[in-house]
């Protein structure tokens, strides 16, 4: 319905014609269908999310064994909120309850890449097989990678002195009534919502220029096939590009439209979302540098193996 | 009555506490407003999410920012 209409007030109602209108007609539509899929998702992953906090997460961590451990913080990563700034309680928090290094990672790996933003944009601009492969590849690397710095036994590498408690934590769900858990998820939804609708505006603004303007085989000879490395470029190049996730995943869908690989995208918005310098420097505080550079390392590796892997197959 | 705000200095926590003051002010009761950003207290208190919101010693709140309303049932209740 909205594809019509915004068509027809592009070719009928401005009367463009041409490339222009191509371009327009791309931006009116996306916008809007975008707009209202965040606004959806958003309220439904918030909703869900009034029942379980991170302190909920820590308590049913508490004593599971590891193997267990991994799996199930990289599930609670998609359900609870995730905010950088909240990193260093987090990550104390979790060694006190003596939850093994290796699981917190797991978490850490697990809830800003499935964040309400990506999913919601992802869900909007590629459907939901695309979200489904990147929320599968993101439990793995977020399993996988956790399990992996567990091994190496980096304890040592926590600069704070955390005593560990002595006590069982009670894994209690957040008591509410029905209303206010939906005024709760909507006033969350909308206060996101206003935080990136301008970027979302912005993204689809420069991916409706491209879709008129740049030609195919431009896109693909740099994106595509034709490039071995684009993967890791992809990677390097989403690591600053935290904070903008709305604006970029629009670009990455139009590339894709025109010659990107799968896998290169893939690729590209886990690296914009699981690897934040932000977050690191926040870290850092709290953890060596040389645990964030095996954290980087290994998070990105994932990654690029992933991105390698898909545009093989497919 | 003693209001604590637990948070290491983010953006959200500046928020809660402005919410804070002016549930107080409305509020019109004489309480002790207490910024507190020491990570070991805000362990002490068992919160992992900021910001946390403490009540004479009891967490009412974690990992949100509450409006200046929903602090102010907090206060009457």
């Amino acid at each position: 319905m909205w594809y019509e209409l915004s068509q027809k007030f592009i070719y009928n109602f401005v009367g463009l014609e041409g490339k222009l209108a191509d371009a327009g007609h791309f931006f009116i539509y996306d916008t809007i269908k975008i707009w209202f899929l965040l606004i959806t998702i958003i309220f439904a992953v918030s909703f869900l999310r009034t029942w379980v906090n991170t302190e909920y997460v820590r308590a049913h961590l508490q004593g599971k064994s590891t193997l267990y451990g991994h799996v199930a913080a990289a599930g609670f990563g998609i359900i609870t909120p995730f905010c950088s700034c909240s990193a260093i309680p987090l990550f104390l928090g979790f060694i006190q309850a003596r939850i093994p290094i290796g699981v917190t990672f797991s978490y850490l790996i697990s809830a800003p890449m499935n964040n309400e933003i990506a999913i919601a944009m992802l869900f909007g601009l590629f459907g939901w097989k695309v979200t489904s492969l990147y929320i599968g590849f993101g439990l793995t690397v977020a399993v996988l990678g956790g399990w992996f710095i567990g091994k190496l036994k980096l304890e040592k590498e926590i600069l704070m002195d955390v005593k560990p408690l002595d006590t069982e934590l009670q894994a209690t769900l957040v008591h509410l009534t029905f209303q206010e858990r939906v005024k709760e998820a909507w006033s969350y939804s909308f206060d996101i919502f206003k935080k990136i609708y301008l970027y979302v505006l912005l993204g689809v603004g420069i991916g409706a220029w491209i879709h008129g303007y740049i030609p195919t085989d431009f896109i693909a000879r740099y994106t595509g096939e034709g490039n071995p490395f684009a993967v890791i470029i992809a990677v390097l190049m989403g690591i600053p590009m935290y904070s903008n996730a709305a604006g970029v995943m629009p670009l990455v869908e139009v590339l894709t439209a025109k010659g990107m690989l799968l896998g290169t995208a893939l690729s590209f918005m886990m690296a914009v979302t699981a690897l934040s310098l932000p977050e690191a420097l926040i870290l850092k505080k709290i953890i060596s540098l040389k645990l964030i550079g095996i954290f980087f390392a290994i998070v990105g590796s994932g990654i690029i193996t992933i991105g390698y892997v898909f545009n093989f197959i497919l | 009555m003693k209001i604590e705000i637990l948070g290491t200095g983010c953006a959200k926590c500046t928020s809660l506490e402005n919410a804070v003051k002016q549930a107080v002010a409305k509020s019109g009761k004489f309480i002790q407003i207490e910024k507190v950003d020491d990570i070991m207290k805000i362990m002490e208190y068992q919160v992992v999410s900021t910001p946390g919101l403490v009540i004479d010693s009891k967490v009412v709140s974690t990992g949100k920012v509450l409006s200046v309303d929903e602090v102010l049932a907090f206060i009457n209740a």
